[in-house]
């Protein structure tokens, strides 16, 4: 069976989001006047080969090495397939 | 104020060997090769990204752009570049490197120097003239620039400076931030600061001091012809003196 994981990435709490700042206000002037914040994280789907060797490893080690910056940014790994 | 040309200094011959690095989107190499051939008489070394090794140099240029695309985050596909383990030992060695604007960018993400370059707090690519303050400290660096403010053009949508506050607490400290956005005077005001840098900060240098990252394009402000200043031939002096 293929091994499917996503991976969300979002700037952490406090660091300022230029991007989801900007939909928020759009929205307060959309008339969505509740919505105290917006966050905007990047999704990476993966799918890895079926079989492949501690899968929850590799992908730690993808999204900490590569898919995130641990100086700006969080992020959030979640199997689907399972 | 324009200081450039205030200090007199020997302008460094042909003799220094440059290496340019070069990514699919660098747009900026042209102009820091013609800038070493035509002011310092130095023919640079391009450098393909898919290098294993840098030819025997003195020091490493890494040039602005838009690094693949600037896909995943700007710079970080770059920071895995097959030449990049080169430069990393390059730099453990104690070379000189200078990156600019994109390079900037692909030295934190390899980690050669701390904190991260976020998005304009404008949410504008941002194309100016910006004065830059020359702050206190030991590299070599500055001690050629200092007592300088220089105007240079910055260009990027993505150089809104960010590190931790312990990390901003040691640059502080250590005396590693080397530019500053500054007013025409060289005072560090919020108005100067054009993307929401933490503490004004436009360039920083290494634990070292011998590794250069700014994000001010130097390279386009070396001829009074290009738009008023020829300040950017004072980065490139302090980059060569760093040789000897």
């Amino acid at each position: 069976m293929i091994v499917e994981y996503e991976v969300l990435v979002q700037l952490k709490k406090e660091v300022l989001d230029p991007e989801g700042r900007a939909i928020r206000e759009t929205l307060t002037r959309l008339g969505f006047s509740g919505v105290r914040d917006v966050v905007v994280s990047k999704r990476f789907h993966l799918v890895l080969d079926p079989g492949t060797p501690s899968p929850e490893k590799v992908v730690q080690e993808i999204a900490k090495e590569f898919l995130a910056n641990p100086v700006s940014q969080t992020l959030q790994i979640r199997r689907l397939d399972a | 104020m324009s200081t450039a040309g205030s200090n007199v200094r020997t302008t460094p011959t042909g003799r220094a060997r440059i290496a340019l690095l070069q990514f699919p989107g660098s747009n900026c190499d042209v102009d820091c090769m013609d800038t070493m051939a035509r002011h310092f008489g130095i023919a640079v070394t391009p450098v393909w990204h898919s290098a294993t090794s840098l030819p025997p140099v003195d020091g490493v240029i890494i040039p602005g752009g838009f690094s693949f695309g600037d896909y995943l985050r700007s710079g970080a596909l770059a920071s895995h570049s097959p030449v990049m383990q080169a430069v990393r030992e390059f730099a453990k060695m104690g070379g000189a490197i200078i990156g600019i604007c994109n390079g900037f960018q692909i030295l934190v993400e390899t980690q050669l120097l701390p904190g991260a370059l976020l998005q304009n707090v404008s949410r504008k690519f941002i194309c100016q003239y910006s004065s830059l303050a020359v702050e206190r400290g030991d590299s070599v660096y500055h001690r050629a620039l200092d007592g300088m403010t220089l105007r240079m053009p910055i260009a990027h949508g993505e150089g809104r400076y960010f590190a931790s506050n312990s990390d901003l607490e040691r640059l502080t400290k250590d005396g590693r931030i080397l530019f500053s956005y500054a007013d025409a005077t060289g005072l560090r005001t919020i108005a100067a600061n054009p993307n929401g840098s933490a503490r004004n900060i436009a360039g920083i240098v290494s634990e070292n001091g011998r590794v250069m990252g700014l994000m001010p394009h130097p390279e386009r402000a070396t001829d009074l012809l290009m738009g008023g200043s020829a300040d950017g031939l004072e980065v490139w002096r302090a980059f060569l003196a760093s040789f000897t």
